[in-house]
C-alpha cells in the first residue's frame, strides 16, 4: 500500500494490485489521475502532514493488513485515531515530520533576482516557510544572472533562483565551467510577456517587426527561446531580421523610455512597470505562446545535495510548500504585499498585485483579467529540460549531439521532487515527461531530434 | 562699498545653486497632457501615466525624501534593505580596508623603487602594463579566483589605489635632493636611518599627494564595484533603487557620494598640509 491510501479504511483491498504506481485501485483510475497532471495543493499543510504521520503510525502498529482491518472494523476509524493519539503524540510527531531530518547546515543563503518569478523563494522568508522547516535562510538580492551564477558556483549562496535553462547550461559548461547543477523545483510557470513601446501600438503583427531591437534578460533564458520561437513562427529570423540584446530587467524600462529598444520579452513585473509608467503596452502574455511554460527555477549544485542532504531536503520542502501556497489565487494579494518592500522586490504594490492577481492594465486603456497570467507549480518536468535543449541546439548554443534524456534527468530532479511532494502529502504526477504544445505545435519529448528538424528557421550548424 | 572676495564668491555660489534648483523645478513640473482614461484603468497606472507627472523628480521630491532618510539613517530591515548610514558605512569600510592594504604594499615598494635604480628599471614594464587597466576589469577575475564577492570588491579597491601611491612614492623618494643625501652620507648615517630621517620627511608631501589621488579613485570605484556585486554599500543602494526606477533615491545617493568623496579628499588634503615644508 502507498502513502496515499487511507489506512483507516476497513474496506481497503488487502493486496496492492491495480495500477502501475500502486496508488490507484485500477489502471483505469490511474489513467484518470494521470490526466490531471498538474499538482494541486491540499487544503492545509498541517492536515496533510497529520494524515501522512497518522497513516505511518497505524501501519507500524498493525504491520499485518488483515489485523488492521479487523481492528478498524470493530472500533471504527475515528475511535482508532483517537485511541492512537492518546498514547502516541501525533501532534509532536507531525511537527517533527514537517522538519524532516536534522539539517546539517541551518544558516543558508539563497540568492534571488528581484522579479515576480522568484515569488516562492522570496515570500518563503517573510511568510515563514523557511523557519517552519527548521532553516534560518537569508535571501539575498543579486545584481544579475551572471553574478548569481558565479556566487552560487563560489558557494557564497547555498542555492539560488536561476532561469530554468541556466542549470542546464552550467552543467553542460556553456558560458561557464561545467559544474553539475540541479533543479529540485520550478518556481513559476507563465508570468512573462512581450511589451512594446507605445509608439508601436499599431504594429501588432510580428511580420512588421523587421529591424526592431528587442531586449531579453539573458542568453540562457526561456525569454530568449520563447521570443525567438515566436518571431520564427511569424517568419522572422531572430538572428538576422531583428536585434536581440541581453539587458538586465531593471534597465529594460529605462531603455524603452529612452527609445534604445522597441520592446522586450521580460518578467511580468517589468512589463507591468513599463505600463505603469506609461512607456509600453502588453503585446501578448507569454502564456499565449506556450501555456504552462516554465520560467525560473530553484537551483543548487549537486555538491550541496551530497554534502548537506537534509538541509537540501528541508529547503526543497520549504520551496515546494511556498509554491503550493502561491498557487492559490486567494493568497496572491497577501503575497504581493509581502514581497513589495525594498528588502525584497522593491516595487510598487499595485504593480505586483496586477501581476499576481492577473487583473491588469494593458497599457492601451483596457483592463484585462487572466487569473493564470502567472502560476506556480514546483514539479520539474524533465520534458521541459528536453525542450530547452532542443532550442539550445536550434540557436547554436549547443553544437554537436546531445543526449537529451541523460542531461534532463541529471539536472531536473523529478524523482527527488516526487519523493518530497509525496512526503508532504501533495500529489506528484506519475511520470516525469509530458507532451505539450507551443504555439499549436505539439512537442513529443520522445522525439527531440525530429522536433528540432521540423523547424525551418534555425541557425545553420 | 567692497566686500571681501570670499563673501562675493559665496553670493555667486548661492545664486548659481538657486538658479539650478529653479530651472530643475520648472523643467520637471507636471506637463498637463493627461489623457482621459477610465477610473478603473487609472487606478492600475502610475502617476507618470495618469497625471502627466514628469519621470524626473523635482527638487522638492528629492528634498522630502532626503529628510526622510536623515530622520532614520541607520534602520535595518533585513539583508537587502538598510538605512543610508549603514550603506555608507559598508562602503567606507571597504574603501578603508582596500586602501590600507594598498598603503601597506605601495609605500615600502615605492621606497624600494625610488632608492634602487635597478629595481626601478626591472619593475617598470610591469607597472606600465598594470597601471592603465580599469579596476573593474579585474572584477570577473577576482570573483572567479577569490570566490568571495566582498573580498573581491576590496581587492578591486586595492588594485586601483595602489598605482598612484606607488608611482608618487617612487618619484618622491627618487627626487630627494642629492645634497641632503650626501650630507647624510658624510655624517655616516646608516641606510635605514637615512630612509626614515632624511628621505621620508623629504618625500612625504609627494607621497601624500599620491595617497590623496588614490582615495579619490578608490571612492569612485567602490560605487561601481558595489553596483556589480550587490549586497551592501552605497553602490548597491543606487542599484536597488534603480531597480525600482526610483530616480529620487538615486539622486540622493549621488549627492551623498559626492559629499563623502569630498570629505575623504579634505582629510587627506589636511594631512598633506601637515607634512608640507617650506624650502
Amino acid at each position: 500500500m502507498s502513502t496515499f491510501d487511507n489506512p483507516f479504511d476497513p474496506d481497503r483491498r488487502l493486496r496492492a494490485g491495480g495500477c502501475s504506481c500502486g496508488q490507484h485501485v485500477s489502471e483505469a483510475e490511474h489513467e484518470h489521475a494521470a490526466l490531471a497532471l498538474r499538482c494541486e495543493p491540499q487544503p492545509s499543510e498541517e492536515k496533510r502532514y497529520e494524515g501522512v504521520v497518522a497513516s505511518a503510525v497505524m501501519r507500524a502498529m498493525f504491520p499485518k493488513e488483515v489485523a488492521r482491518r479487523a481492528f478498524l472494523k470493530s472500533v471504527g476509524a475515528s475511535t482508532a485515531l483517537a485511541a492512537i493519539s492518546q498514547f502516541f503524540p501525533l501532534q509532536t510527531a507531525t511537527e517533527l515530520f514537517a522538519q524532516g531530518g536534522v539539517p546539517e547546515k541551518k544558516d543558508l543563503k539563497v540568492g534571488f533576482i528581484p522579479i515576480t518569478c522568484a515569488t516562492p523563494i522570496i515570500m518563503a522568508h517573510p511568510l515563514g516557510f523557511y523557519s517552519k522547516h527548521g532553516l534560518n535562510v537569508e535571501v539575498v538580492k543579486t545584481a544579475g544572472w551572471a553574478v548569481i551564477r558565479d556566487k552560487t558556483i563560489n558557494k557564497e549562496y547555498d542555492a539560488a533562483h536561476m532561469l530554468a535553462p541556466m542549470p542546464i547550461a552550467i552543467s553542460l559548461g556553456l558560458g561557464a565551467n561545467a559544474i553539475p547543477f540541479t533543479v529540485p523545483a520550478i518556481e513559476n510557470i507563465n508570468g512573462q510577456g512581450i511589451t512594446l513601446a507605445v509608439k508601436h501600438k499599431d504594429k501588432r503583427d510580428p511580420k512588421d517587426w523587421k529591424g526592431m531591437k528587442f531586449a531579453i534578460p539573458f542568453d540562457y533564458s526561456m525569454h530568449n527561446y520563447l521570443l525567438r520561437y515566436y518571431l520564427a513562427e511569424h517568419g522572422l529570423d531572430p538572428d538576422t531580421d531583428v536585434q536581440l540584446r541581453s539587458v538586465p530587467p531593471p534597465e529594460m524600462v529605462a531603455n524603452l523610455r529612452a527609445d534604445n529598444i522597441d520592446g522586450f520579452l521580460a518578467p511580468d513585473n517589468i512589463c507591468q512597470r513599463a505600463i505603469y509608467d506609461g512607456v509600453g503596452f502588453m503585446h501578448i502574455l507569454s502564456k499565449e505562446i506556450w501555456d504552462g511554460h516554465p520560467c525560473c527555477s530553484f537551483a543548487a549544485s549537486r555538491e550541496f545535495i551530497t554534502s548537506s542532504p537534509n538541509s537540501f531536503a528541508a529547503l526543497t520542502r520549504a520551496i515546494v510548500d511556498a509554491t503550493a501556497y502561491a498557487s492559490k489565487a486567494e493568497n496572491r494579494k497577501q503575497i504581493a504585499e509581502a514581497i513589495a518592500p525594498a528588502n525584497y522586490i522593491n516595487a510598487p504594490v499595485t504593480v505586483l498585485e496586477q501581476v499576481l492577481t492577473g487583473t491588469y492594465a494593458d497599457g492601451l486603456g483596457g483592463v484585462k483579467t487572466d487569473a493564470k497570467r502567472v502560476d506556480f507549480d514546483p514539479f520539474p518536468w524533465q520534458s521541459f529540460a528536453v525542450w530547452m535543449l532542443t532550442q539550445m541546439k536550434r540557436w547554436g548554443q549547443i553544437k554537436g549531439d546531445v543526449d537529451y534524456k541523460a542531461v534532463a534527468e541529471q539536472v531536473y530532479l523529478a524523482t527527488d521532487t516526487k519523493k518530497v511532494m509525496a512526503e508532504m502529502g501533495l500529489t506528484p504526477p506519475a511520470t516525469s515527461y509530458k507532451s505539450f504544445s507551443v504555439m499549436g505545435k505539439t512537442f513529443d519529448p520522445e522525439k527531440p531530434d525530429d522536433y528540432l528538424a521540423s523547424f525551418k528557421i534555425r541557425k545553420a550548424s | 562699498m567692497t566686500f571681501s572676495l570670499r563673501f562675493r564668491a559665496a553670493v555667486v555660489s548661492i545664486a548659481l545653486l538657486a538658479a539650478f534648483l529653479g530651472i530643475w523645478h520648472l523643467a520637471t513640473r507636471s506637463t498637463a497632457t493627461t489623457t482621459t482614461m477610465s477610473p478603473e484603468y487609472a487606478k492600475l497606472m502610475g502617476l507618470t501615466a495618469t497625471q502627466g507627472k514628469s519621470a524626473m523628480p523635482g527638487p522638492l521630491d528629492v528634498g522630502a525624501k532626503l529628510w526622510e532618510h536623515f530622520k532614520q539613517p541607520f534602520y535595518d530591515k533585513g539583508p537587502n534593505d538598510k538605512g543610508l548610514g549603514i550603506q555608507l558605512g559598508y562602503s567606507i569600510g571597504r574603501v578603508g580596508l582596500g586602501y590600507l592594504l594598498a598603503v601597506i604594499v605601495a609605500i615600502p615598494l615605492g621606497f624600494l623603487i625610488g632608492m634602487s635604480p635597478l629595481i626601478s628599471k626591472a619593475l617598470d614594464p610591469f607597472i606600465q602594463v598594470l597601471k592603465p587597466i580599469s579596476p573593474l576589469a579585474w572584477m570577473p577575475l577576482a570573483l572567479y579566483t577569490i570566490k568571495d564577492s566582498s573580498i573581491s570588491a576590496i581587492f578591486v579597491i586595492f588594485i586601483c589605489s595602489v598605482w598612484p601611491m606607488l608611482l608618487n612614492t617612487a618619484f618622491g623618494v627618487a627626487a630627494v635632493r642629492k645634497e641632503w643625501i650626501n650630507v647624510a652620507r658624510t655624517l655616516e648615517v646608516g641606510t635605514i636611518r637615512r630612509a626614515f630621517t632624511v628621505i621620508l620627511p623629504a618625500a612625504a608631501p609627494t607621497i601624500l599627494t599620491g595617497m590623496r589621488i588614490s582615495i579619490g579613485i578608490a571612492w569612485l570605484v567602490i560605487v561601481a564595484a558595489e553596483m556589480l556585486v550587490g549586497g551592501t554599500g552605497i553602490g548597491y543602494f543606487v542599484w536597488n533603487e534603480w531597480n525600482n526606477l526610483s530616480i529620487t533615491n538615486v539622486i540622493i545617493a549621488i549627492l551623498l557620494i559626492g559629499v563623502v568623496g569630498m570629505l575623504l579628499d579634505q582629510i587627506l588634503a589636511r594631512f598633506t598640509r601637515m607634512v608640507t615644508f617650506p624650502e
